[in-house]
């Protein structure tokens, strides 16, 4: 819908510019309530249980080794050993170099393999750098990647280049016979205010994400509540304009169990039900699971079992 | 489909008795006039039976409040006053969980308003004017303010304890003692307010609790000592008690009813207005004398709006107050219920049209569904008298001006609230709304340092902050 404007950094803003405005107390105060949310016993188990599903167990370390990512990989998939009824986890996401450790680790389970992208976490990279971080990840196997906007450009208001850029990383997932899912994270700790995250989700999904994530977990503020919230609204509205369905991913800083079950509501009041699956909504997160298990067990069992019941990898 | 299982609160934070009496010259004591029965209209069943007073009540009331201001409160130094008024806040504070459950089975508010809100604000009010207590002559209203001496209170059924507190603390804080009647159908939260007075070593006299219907209320505003009368309530009621003081040398504040616009502009924040008109009309089941019960809405934008209204109703949980995730809970009473399906089907009509998300409502109870009405025209009765539901009119404008002289065409002015994302059109709009308090880019937000009334029939005399202060002063 918006081939010629995209080639505009004029035709852009007038278009992202007359979305409507965010009220950044009100969207505080909205979060706020969703947070207030009493989510107990079955209602609570099935959050547990979809959060598990939803979540992209995470390492994104300079230090992180084959060992570690496979150690991970085994996590992800049987989180609960003992348990078989506890579901894995949606994706393993790692840096490219590890994708194809990952890859082998995983065979056979149907957890995905994500791999963050396009000189993360700052993307301060050229654009040929870029593609072909792309590119290696998707030949050595990725399921999806996790891109960064540049945020310079979008602060100054090329967002022509940006979505240029969006839409180059989305062609480099699709090359070779590969389809590759892309999570584009738009850093909204570094845009400053809530109207920018609206423009930047929105220009995002226009060049062609099929995910929007927050953040890259690099940076603070991370993921939250509120932002979160307005993404949802973002990938609600474009549905209903342009009938294509995207998922939303925050990421950073999401440690409990009780602040996922707060983002799942968000998700259930705001885009709806249908995004409450892990094709439409994730959960960026490396500690988070181990809570998820705790309370898990706690539902289970009546009472709360202590850290070294839960595996550290 | 997410479903959020029951997360009921504890009932059993709270003591109820089977009945209770007056509070007069600090104990509880027995009424002459009989007793009437409190329910809660989330079960109808009966919660306690309750005195009522009568005309030698009221005597013996006022008289204790006469003696308690002559003997000790006027007296006091404002420092100690305030020592109490604290104290009393302080409790609120302990016992929130307690009197925000008891607010929820007596009125029928869902607890997390009662919880997060009236609760929490009451406490505030009394901070607040504890505050004032030793600072009353720098307040800027004049040298040297004095007290009134006995104050008449007689509050709503809407939010009993916060209603008590925007009355009881300017007064204590500025050296009256008080008579204050709830409502019939709300009486217990005060009641426990005066076991709050006793717990606080409240001096006897200075706070006193009539519970009782309206020849109660009529009999403490008409009663020869009381010097001043502080209304909250319907404009029908509020014109009778003008009548009974008129020509007396009572000091009288009436907050009365409304009928508030609330003015969404196309370049609004679209996704927080929806939030704002939710809150303007549904926050406490539309029981709200300021609720923005008329939306107005500017024509390039109605159709998205209330499109996106419609869908966000779709998400508001009815039913059981005690539950925690419950945000529309029940009518106060039946009498109420059966006043805003009269108007509703008053609304239908005359031909505009009715709409409500599909939602199961309790089989028991008074419960209504929150519902809007679109094709409204000012002439409708549902655009015109106050519905004090979950009823929302939806009507249109095409310019500012417009949207300013359809606000104002109506017999009330107590609140307003204007979406844009102009300033300079708020302070437009805010200069030309005839609205006690006129809200922008949000809607019901209430805070004790903010003055809060009405012009035209929503009354007049404002509370809260300074000027509440000033209701009960001599200056």
């Amino acid at each position: 819908m918006t081939a010629q404007l995209a080639l505009d950094d004029a035709g852009l803003r007038r278009l992202l510019h007359g979305l409507p405005p965010v009220d950044q107390v009100g969207a505080d105060a909205r979060a706020a309530k969703l947070g207030t949310r009493s989510i107990k016993t079955t209602a609570k188990a099935q959050a547990l249980d979809l959060a598990v599903r939803m979540v992209d167990l995470t390492t994104l370390e300079g230090a992180d080794t084959p060992g570690k990512v496979r150690a991970l990989c085994a996590k992800g998939k049987h989180p609960e050993p003992d348990q078989p009824d506890c579901p894995s986890v949606a994706a393993i996401c790692v840096y490219g170099d590890m994708v194809d450790t990952a890859k082998a680790a995983l065979a056979g389970s149907g957890v995905k393999v994500a791999a963050v992208a396009t000189a993360f976490p700052s993307g301060r990279a050229p654009l040929a750098v870029k593609l072909a971080d792309t590119a290696a990840a998707v030949e050595a196997g990725a399921d999806e990647i996790d891109m960064v906007i540049d945020r310079g450009a979008f602060l100054a208001g090329r967002y022509a280049a940006v979505a240029e850029e969006i839409a180059a990383v989305k062609a480099a997932c699709q090359t070779g016979g590969h389809d590759a899912h892309l999570k584009v994270i738009l850093e909204t700790g570094e845009l400053a205010t809530y109207d920018n995250v609206m423009r930047a989700s929105w220009l995002a999904m226009l060049s062609g994400a099929d995910f929007i994530k927050t953040s890259t977990g690099k940076v603070s503020p991370a993921a939250t509540l509120p932002v979160t919230l307005l993404m949802l609204e973002a990938v609600r509205d474009f549905r209903a304009q342009t009938g294509r369905q995207v998922g939303v991913k925050p990421a950073g800083g999401i440690r409990t169990a009780k602040d996922a079950i707060k983002y799942l509501v968000t998700v259930n009041e705001t885009a709806g039900p249908d995004w409450l699956d892990p094709d439409w909504f994730r959960f960026g997160a490396s500690s988070l699971l181990n809570d998820l298990l705790l309370q898990r067990r706690k539902l289970a069992t009546g009472v709360y079992s202590g850290p070294d019941y839960v595996t550290v990898d | 489909m997410f479903d959020y299982a029951p997360a009921p609160e504890s009932r059993s934070v709270v003591d109820l008795k089977p009945s209770y009496g007056l509070f007069v010259d600090g104990a509880f004591v027995e009424g002459s006039g009989g007793a009437f029965k409190s329910v809660n209209p989330a079960t109808e069943e009966v919660l306690a039976e309750v005195a009522m007073a009568d005309a030698a009540d009221v005597d013996r009331a006022v008289a204790a409040a006469r003696r308690a201001y002559d003997e000790v409160w006027s007296r006091m130094p404002g420092a100690e006053r305030a020592k109490y008024i604290f104290r009393i806040a302080r409790i609120i504070q302990e016992r929130a969980r307690e009197l925000a459950v008891l607010e929820s089975l007596d009125n029928g508010k869902p607890i997390r308003e009662s919880r997060d809100v009236d609760i929490p604000l009451a406490a505030a009010h009394f901070f607040y004017y504890a505050g004032w207590a030793d600072k009353l002559g720098h307040a800027n209203l004049g040298p040297n303010p004095r007290p009134l001496g006995v104050a008449g209170q007689v509050i709503p059924w809407n939010f009993p304890l916060l209603m008590l507190a925007w009355k009881v603390a300017p007064a204590l804080a500025a050296g009256n003692t008080v008579v204050l009647k709830p409502a019939e159908t709300t009486p217990l939260t005060a009641l426990l307010f005066a076991e709050i007075c006793q717990q606080a070593d409240l001096p006897p006299g200075v706070v006193n609790i009539l519970t009782g219907a309206g020849a109660t209320g009529a009999a403490l505003v008409s009663h020869p000592g009381v010097d001043k009368v502080a209304f909250t309530g319907s404009t029908e009621v509020g014109r009778m008690i003008a009548k009974q003081v008129a020509g007396t040398s009572k000091k009288v504040t009436l907050e009365l009813g409304g009928k508030a616009a609330n003015l969404v502009f196309d370049d609004a924040p679209l996704e927080q207005a929806i939030e704002g008109i939710v809150d303007g009309i549904f926050f406490n089941q539309g029981h709200v004398c300021c609720a923005g019960s008329r939306l107005l809405v500017q024509e390039s934008v109605a159709e998205e709006v209330v499109d996106r209204l419609r869908e966000r109703m779709k998400t508001l949980r009815v039913g059981d107050p005690l539950d925690k995730n419950t945000d529309i809970g029940a009518i106060n009473s039946a009498e109420q219920l059966a006043r805003i399906r009269t108007l509703t089907e008053a609304g239908e009509a005359e031909g505009a049209t009715r709409w409500a998300p599909p939602c199961e409502l309790p089989e028991r109870g008074f419960f209504f569904a929150p519902t809007i009405f679109t094709g409204v025209s000012q002439a409708h009765r549902i655009a015109r008298e106050e519905i004090f539901g979950p009823v929302l009119s939806v009507l249109t404008f095409r310019t500012p001006a417009e949207a300013v002289e359809k606000a104002n065409n109506t017999a009330y002015g107590l609140s307003a609230g204007v979406w844009t994302d102009k300033g300079s059109r708020i302070l437009w709009l805010a200069q030309r709304m005839r609205a006690g308090v006129v809200w922008a880019n949000t809607f019901n937000r209430f805070d004790p340092t903010s003055p809060f009334g009405g012009y035209k029939e929503s009354g007049y005399g404002r509370e809260g902050g300074r000027h509440g202060l000033e209701a009960y002063l001599d200056v």
